[in-house]
């Protein structure tokens, strides 16, 4: 009887990990390990793949068309960073310093945008951008101008969706490092002589970093992925990596090349993830919600 | 004095303005589901029209039952999944352990599409036909994160003794986990489950590959309608969604309200 | 053997590159108040894990009532553990906390209601029962746990630091509850601390442990007035150690010479003539006196003052030793910068550090 009351080992934590690893084994890590496998594999006359090793699927991303659009992602992703950091930055540091009350309500808004569908929200700026539209009703109405203006299918509409879908995530990381700032810090700059600038761009700025840097990634990451925005806002004729990827996978029916541009799209993030780790010895990306 | 003040007008007005950006969307979306007139941009006098017709549109009905379905079945099994692992890693140390942790949060840390592709890859090669099942698999992986670091988090900040406290006083380790740890994590297995809700239901990308001929989900739906142009029903289903993702984050609210005013130590 | 209730038999545990235990051993008596005493990091929180079965030895056994429970899980082991921040399960009320293990064990409703009632009772929080753990104070709380712990009849008691977040005051008053509970119950208590007051006050016996080992283990006073080495010296109390070499080594007292002065110090079966020796003077016992004396060393007055309700004169010898006085109340009158001479009671002058011979068992 002593005998089987004495075993201690526990097993119920391990048994409670297993279906976490299955799902993870199953459902994340063979089919990323699939598609890799996929990308240097060559694609089959009609559609379907050979068992035929190649690194063509990689070699024809060098093609300028692709590096093209390569080229015209990143771009659009940096700017889409850049103009969510500089609009949105300022927004989660005040927050930060709103009396309490003001600041739980702030944050209720910032996070309803977070969690509403984006294409609903997407679907809202055709409504106001199309030419029959409010904004071109209300200009025309107001003599601005005499005929309705194309907002919609351009680029800046582009730019604008993934800056609006987007905006919350810089937001919000830059509140929570921003509200994890000591103020006295700030004051003690103040006291010691720095104007109120120079308080903010020696002290609470680099201080608030950590969110800016964590705010960079959520929204870099993404912005290179999202085809539906340029499908719905830019009509289809602004090809990004995700618009590309998704064309291989259902109209050209490549998937080995779509396999390669996604590793390759990963690749990147993964770079992205890295730079971010060490630039910020990260804490972690979950800090936000 | 006076720059102090102007200062803070103008930062007054940023914020406003901002908060304007966010929400005008949203704002025109539902006053349009209103509006009784179908193309034009005027108002033309309020009328629910646009719900009537809704309800009785059936391809779209379909498509909500679909996804209600599919992000109650995914957020579920996900939060059983999550919860679990994530209290299990809590208390064990493994050598694969960082790997499986950082794994099982890739989903939401990749740009959507490659997990969409991936699972389209995978699914084919595994001849499972596409619609509610792969649907669901899908969901289901990318809503387990969400659970996954929400617990985990919370596990992080609570007290290790109390658990061994229940141990020490004679509970078993099963008992332990029903006892202490599940009630004290409660509230973070709640609103990690409400988030991975959400975004199942807001999920157009990977749902987009991994969905069947026979099969839409709301968000699949109303992408393929937008691309055709604007339509006052597609308004008031929005409307309808907003709502719905409003309820949610009261509940939210009231969950995270309830749980810090019983241990505010 | 039967009046041992808990063995320890060469525990050893290591994280990572950090031997926290290095083959502890020691038997503790049945109703004993043993406290391991030792400065954070020595190991003594591990040592305790072990006995309650949160954490495993690498080598070594766990007896209790006479049982090797090396192996064994936590609840299946008749000690139970206050801990150092209480663990109170905050969802519970006082009620349901106190009655978890009773609950466990299927004890019947009313009897459950009559136990809590009286262990309630017992810690003065009659009537408690259905409030909740953030409805306490931090002495509340304290009790709370310690009526959680208690109520199943642990075979010992083991107390991980539990007054360590409580003011001075209160922590004063929970010591003495703590000993009159232990006396009324007749359970073995096993408390660590860091704290040696607390650990004088209230122990029949102390373990100072350090770095993993035991240092030295006896009642509070063979601990503080004969301690074995300078470790323990220095950590209880208020240590003058002064080395010297033996002159001449007897019985009784042995001669020692410190620089140019030669004072007696108690003797050792161990001292040899030439040894150099280092012996403790407890700031109590350091005698001054305004006029040069023979056996007393010559030293100038440092600080003067009062600390903690007694006065303190610190002095300085000439080689730059550092030298304590404490006196109670209103002494001699020092002035800062005057010259005395100390000296001790040579049967208050202990050697420490000496090398050990036949090793005293230690029970």
């Amino acid at each position: 009887m002593k005998a089987n009351r004495k075993k201690r080992k526990d097993r119920l934590p391990g048994l409670a990990v297993l279906p976490l690893a299955a799902f993870t084994v199953f459902f994340v890590a063979i089919p990323l390990l699939y598609i890799a496998a996929l990308s240097f594999l060559k694609r089959d006359v009609l559609w379907g793949v050979t068992n035929e090793f190649t690194l063509e699927n990689y070699t024809r991303m060098l093609d300028p068309l692709y590096l093209g659009t390569f080229a015209d992602s990143l771009e659009l992703a940096f700017l889409t960073t850049a103009v969510t950091a500089a609009a949105g930055y300022p927004f989660g540091y005040f927050m930060a310093r709103l009396p309490k009350k003001k600041k739980s309500l702030m944050l209720l808004l910032v996070t309803v945008p977070f969690w509403t569908n984006a294409l609903v929200r997407i679907y809202g700026w055709i409504i106001l951008l199309r030419s029959g539209g409010p904004i071109n009703g209300f200009l025309v109405g107001i003599g601005l101008i005499d005929a309705p203006i194309r907002f919609l299918y351009t680029y800046g509409a582009v730019l604008l969706g993934m800056v609006y879908s987007l905006l919350p995530f810089m937001i919000l990381p830059v509140y929570s490092s921003a509200e994890k700032l000591d103020w006295s810090l700030v004051e003690a700059a103040r006291d010691l002589g720095a104007s109120k600038a120079k308080a903010f761009w020696t002290v609470a700025f680099p201080l608030t970093m950590p969110g800016v840097l964590s705010g960079v990634v959520l929204v870099f990451i993404p912005s290179v992925g999202l085809f539906f925005l340029s499908d719905l806002l830019g009509g289809g004729k602004i090809m990004l990596v995700g618009n590309l990827i998704k064309n291989q996978l259902l109209v050209a029916r490549d998937w080995p090349f779509g396999a390669a541009l996604s590793l390759v799209l990963m690749g990147m993030t993964a770079l992205m993830i890295a730079l971010y780790r060490k630039a910020a010895k990260a804490r972690d990306l979950e800090g936000w919600f | 004095m006076k720059t102090a003040k102007r200062a803070e007008r103008l930062r007054t007005a940023y914020l406003a303005l901002l908060l304007l950006f966010l929400y005008l969307p949203m704002a025109v979306v539902i006053l349009y589901s209103f509006n009784a007139s179908k193309t034009d941009a005027r108002w033309a006098g309020f009328t629910l029209d646009w719900y009537r017709k809704l309800l009785h549109n059936r391809a779209l009905m379909e498509a909500l039952v679909n996804s209600l379905v599919l992000a109650g079945f995914s957020c579920l099994s996900a939060a059983v999944v999550g919860t679990l692992g994530a209290v299990g890693l809590a208390r064990r140390d493994f050598k694969a352990k960082g790997l499986l942790e950082s794994l099982s949060t890739l989903p939401i840390m990749i740009p959507e599409i490659i997990l969409g592709m991936a699972f389209l890859a995978f699914f084919s090669f595994l001849s499972i036909p596409f619609g509610m099942p792969t649907l669901v698999l899908a969901h289901t992986t990318f809503c387990i994160p969400y659970i996954f670091l929400v617990v985990k988090g919370r596990l992080a900040g609570l007290d290790p003794s109390i658990g061994e406290a229940a141990r020490d006083l004679g509970a078993s380790e099963a008992r332990m986990f029903l006892d202490v740890t599940l009630p004290l994590i409660a509230p973070a297995v709640l609103s990690g489950t409400l988030l991975a809700f959400a975004m199942s239901l807001d999920d157009v990308v990977i749902s987009f590959f991994v969905t069947g001929p026979a099969t839409n989900t709301l968000p699949v739906k109303i992408y393929s309608q937008i691309k055709t142009g604007v339509s006052p029903e597609i308004n008031a289903l929005c409307t309808l969604m907003l709502l719905a993702t409003f309820l949610i984050i009261c509940a939210l609210g009231a969950v995270s309200k309830a749980s810090e005013k019983r241990h505010d130590d | 053997m039967d009046d041992i209730i808990l063995e320890l038999d060469g525990l050893q545990k290591t994280f990572g590159a950090v031997e926290a235990l290095k083959g502890i051993s020691l038997s503790i008596r049945r109703g004993e108040f043993i406290t391991f005493l030792g400065p954070s990091g020595c190991g003594k929180t591990t040592m305790l894990r072990c006995i309650a079965g949160l954490e495993e030895p690498e080598s070594g056994r766990v007896l209790i009532s006479g049982e090797d429970m090396t192996g064994w899980e936590p609840n299946k082991r008749p000690v139970n553990t206050v801990f150092q921040n209480y663990a109170l399960f905050p969802h519970r009320n006082v009620f349901d906390n106190v009655a978890y293990s009773l609950k466990l064990r299927k004890v019947e409703k009313e009897e459950i209601r009559r136990r809590v009632a009286g262990m309630l009772e017992l810690v003065q929080l009659p009537g408690f029962e259905k409030r909740m753990p953030n409805q306490l104070s931090g002495g509340q709380r304290q009790r709370v746990a310690i009526a959680r712990a208690l109520i199943n009849n642990p075979a010992v008691l083991l107390l991980d630091e539990p007054l360590g977040a409580l003011d001075l005051q209160l922590r004063r008053q929970m010591q003495a509850e703590l000993k009159r509970l232990q006396k009324q119950l007749g359970i073995t208590f096993l408390y660590i601390t860091h704290d040696q007051e607390e650990a004088v006050n209230m122990s029949d016996r102390i373990v100072v442990m350090r770095e993993g080992a035991i240092e030295q283990a006896g009642t509070p006073s063979e601990i503080y007035d004969r301690p074995k080495t300078s470790f323990v010296a220095g950590f209880v109390g208020t240590a003058n150690l002064i080395d010297g070499v033996i002159e001449k080594a007897s019985a009784g007292t042995a001669l020692v010479r410190i620089g140019q002065t030669k004072a007696e110090i108690a003797g050792s079966p161990l001292f040899a003539e030439g040894d150099k020796v280092r012996f403790l003077v407890r700031s109590e016992n350091l005698l001054l006196f305004t006029e040069p004396r023979a056996g007393c060393l010559p030293a100038l007055v440092a600080e003067y003052g009062y600390a903690g309700g007694m006065l303190r004169i610190v002095l300085e010898t000439g080689n730059g030793a550092r030298l304590i006085a404490s006196r109670q109340g209103v002494g001699a009158e020092f002035a800062v910068g005057q010259t005395v001479w100390a000296g001790w009671p040579p049967k208050s002058a202990v050697p420490v550090d000496l090398p050990e011979i036949g090793e005293e068992k230690a029970l």
